[in-house]
């Protein structure tokens, strides 16, 4: 069975799993992190997406072992403390949410879209989250709230 | 959805991919994963063995070469559309690209993967085509460089040989005032391509002097280049009557898909205007 090492949310943890084992089990069965949420389960909702070094992957469609040696984040790891982020603040402030099933895959990509683009347009806001699916909020709420995070961030920087 | 139980294995270099491969039959190449995974998950794909050759150094690299760029199998969709070389020389490489699913599946989907793969709708296929791209692949009997028109053979299936991978895709010198582009109206949830079209197009004091065009998720035996289009493009002037009567001689011929998305005759229609619009974009019209 292959052995991985990977630093979740700054942590690093070492465990032989099964070939097959997917990152999203590992995450939340293993190490009990559950706020990466599987939705489809067929790679289309975004979810389970994760930051894999940095970048948002969706962690229902790759196998922990392909994750050896990385860092990750996950929704846990966001907030620094008690102090959310600004995503996490954006969220709350523009009602982004409703049930809050979507709410982690799309605030990890929402994430690395503001690391790649601090200031996005409405446009590339919704292309940006393309791979998310919200069954609630019809997302403009959503979208409302990466503008506050990106705001926020502009406003820190 | 659990893939059944498989070894897992991480190559360090091309060579020993290729040896793990010629060792154990049942063995598949893992890349991104990205359509693998989902097929084990669905258990349509069983290997005993997973051969992962993402993370081979030798395998993810854009490099310019002889005027041209030749781009490793292992270089993400991502590496790829955010290439500078690339964005100025490849505009249906940057079009098609961009398309590709969605941000997290070009983080990770490999170029190799998705050529290899072959699926009849897949984006890159039609793009390396209009391209004129070449395909280099490495076996236990060697390298090979394939030419792309001779790569995509048909409904997920290759010119690679068993025990074969995909090493590098080149990518040849654009012609002067050349322009290459990608439009594709796409299934609305895998966004992969219900008709996408590549065209790359060279134009000489108002005459078309080259046109390489070819589409994907059209025929059932996926993307190829459709020779008519060129031939009516060829030799004319770059106007809107060209490119309309050249779009109308579009996908002719052809063994058509079909699926609940859209019927034969529809594809046909729709192959016909995502044509004219990639022509209308290459031709600047
Ligand atoms: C939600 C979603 C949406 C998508 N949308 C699109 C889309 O719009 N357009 C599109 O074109 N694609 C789309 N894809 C497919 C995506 O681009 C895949 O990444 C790609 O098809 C496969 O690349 P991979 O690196 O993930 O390959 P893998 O899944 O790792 O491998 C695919 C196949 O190729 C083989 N293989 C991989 N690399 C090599 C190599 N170097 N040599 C030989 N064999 C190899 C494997 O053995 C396997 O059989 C989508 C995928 C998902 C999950
Ligand atoms: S659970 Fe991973 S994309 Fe839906
Ligand atoms: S808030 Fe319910 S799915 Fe998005």
């Amino acid at each position: 069975m292959p052995k991985i090492t990977v630093t979740v949310n700054g942590t690093q943890h070492t465990h032989e799993v099964e070939g097959r084992l997917l990152l999203v089990h590992y995450l939340r069965d293993v190490l009990g992190l559950t706020g990466t949420h599987v939705g489809c389960d067929t790679s289309s909702c975004g979810a389970c997406t994760i930051h894999l070094n940095g970048n948002a992957v969706k962690s229902c469609s790759m196998l922990a072992a392909q994750a050896d040696g990385a860092t990750i984040t996950t929704i846990e790891g966001l907030a620094s403390g008690d102090e959310l982020h600004p995503l996490q603040v954006g969220f709350k402030e523009e009602h982004g949410l409703q049930c809050g099933f979507c709410t982690p895959g799309m605030i990890m990509c929402a994430a690395d879209l503001l690391n790649r683009n601090p200031n996005p347009t409405e446009q590339e806001i919704r292309e940006g989250l393309e791979g998310n699916i919200c069954r609630c909020t019809g997302y403009h709420n959503i979208v409302r709230a990466v503008q506050h995070a990106a705001g926020q961030l502009e406003a820190a920087s | 959805m659990i893939p059944q139980a498989v070894d897992y294995k991480r190559a360090g270099s091309v060579s020993e991919a290729i040896s793990l491969l010629a060792e154990n039959p049942d063995a598949k190449i893992l890349a991104g994963g990205h359509s693998l995974i989902p097929a084990m998950k669905l258990r349509l794909n069983s290997p005993s063995l997973l051969i992962d050759i993402a993370r081979i150094p030798e395998l993810r690299y854009i490099e310019v070469r002889d005027g041209g760029v030749a781009i490793g199998a292992a270089s993400t969709h991502h590496d790829i559309i955010s290439n500078a070389e690339i964005q100025s020389r490849y505009g249906v490489m940057i079009e098609a690209g961009e398309l590709i699913g969605d941000t997290q599946v070009r983080n990770v989907g490999t170029l190799g993967g998705s050529i290899a793969h072959a699926d009849p709708s897949a984006d890159w296929p039609a793009a390396l085509i209009a391209l004129n791209a070449s395909i280099k692949v490495e076996g236990p009997n060697g390298a090979r460089e394939i030419p792309a028109t001779e790569f995509f053979l048909g409904f997920f299936y290759t010119a690679l040989e068993e025990g074969e991978i995909v090493t590098e895709v080149v990518l040849p010198a654009p012609a002067a005032g050349s322009r290459s582009v990608y439009r594709k109206f796409m299934q609305p949830a895998s966004r992969f391509a219900i008709v996408g079209c590549a065209a790359s197009v060279t134009i000489d004091g108002g005459t078309i002097t080259d046109a390489t065009i070819s589409l994907t998720g059209v025929s059932a035996d996926g993307a190829f280049l459709d020779e008519a289009v060129g031939a009516a493009l060829i030799g004319k002037s770059a106007s809107l009557e060209t490119i309309e009567a050249a779009a109308n001689a579009a996908a002719e011929g052809v063994e058509l898909n079909e699926d609940h998305y859209a019927s034969k005759a529809y594809r046909k229609h729709l192959a016909k205007v995502y044509t004219k619009r990639a022509l209308a974009g290459a031709c600047g019209l």
